[in-house]
């Protein structure tokens, strides 16, 4: 015997349920919010979550600004500026934080690669910094000795 | 929030502090009790109906975050529309001039 009238209609309207609930809700709270990058824990996965598997190669073209030592790891300041024609996305990652991807910016057709933002570091570790130029994924990173962490 | 938009040679600089307290669920208060996650997790910034600036922040930001952008295509005179949301559904959407240097 298959299943009966009642279950057939209950297991449809469960799965209709769920799948509401699932596409719904995550897009009206947050629109377009990269949940999966920003919950990653490790720095990989949070970079494959937001460009995929293209391959990284470090880049003198992307320009990293950050202070050789913090002594609060709660504001640390973070300028990136490039030269590089055609950068569609500018990401910042703190390695070392329980979730490593703090902010990714869309470069859109009038903005200028050009940026500036104040970022929580756990402990000392490398602010690594990805651009995104057609296929391809520019990294440069530096070390940040932090003497009291900023994510407690 | 406060915002300093200044247009200067065809390009217009954005300062922006936002008050926010950016807990990122981790932080325990005085009582032991984990503080619950609240963070900016969007920011916009458009130019006469035309986002010029997007960004999407975790709770790695730091509290009241602070940010700088560049953009082109406006100048001294005309209104920069900038606004936020956060995790928890809040947000902010203000007007500012752009002014000259």
């Amino acid at each position: 015997m298959g299943i009966s009238r009642r279950q057939f209609f209950r297991t449809i309207a469960g799965t209709l349920f769920s799948l509401s609930v699932i596409s719904f809700l995550p897009e009206r709270l947050l629109a377009g919010w990269n949940a999966g990058a920003f919950k990653a824990g490790k720095l990989e996965d949070a970079v494959r979550e937001l460009y995929g598997t293209l391959t990284v190669e470090d880049s003198p073209a992307i320009e990293l600004t950050v202070p050789e030592v913090a002594e609060d790891g709660a504001f640390v300041p973070v300028s990136v500026s490039s030269g590089m024609p055609g950068i569609t996305s500018i990401s910042i990652f703190s390695e070392t934080n329980f979730s490593p991807l703090v902010a990714s910016f869309d470069i859109l057709p009038r903005m200028r690669p050009n940026l500036s933002l104040r970022i929580r570091m756990a402990e000392t570790g490398k602010v690594v910094v990805i651009a995104k130029a057609g296929d391809r994924l520019y990294r440069v990173s530096k070390l940040v000795v932090v003497s009291v962490g900023g994510c407690g | 929030m406060k915002v300093k938009a200044v247009a200067a040679n065809e390009v217009v600089s954005v300062k922006l502090l936002i008050q926010h307290p950016m807990e990122t669920g981790r932080r325990k208060d005085q009582g032991g009790n984990v503080v619950p996650a609240h963070f900016i997790t969007e920011v916009t910034a458009s130019h006469k109906g035309v986002a010029v600036f997007h960004a999407e922040f975790g709770p790695g930001v730091s509290r009241d975050p602070y940010l700088a952008f560049e953009f082109t295509g406006a100048k001294a005179g005309d209104t920069l529309t900038i606004s936020w949301v956060d995790n928890k559904g809040s947000s902010e959407k203000s007007d500012f001039p752009i002014v000259a240097m």
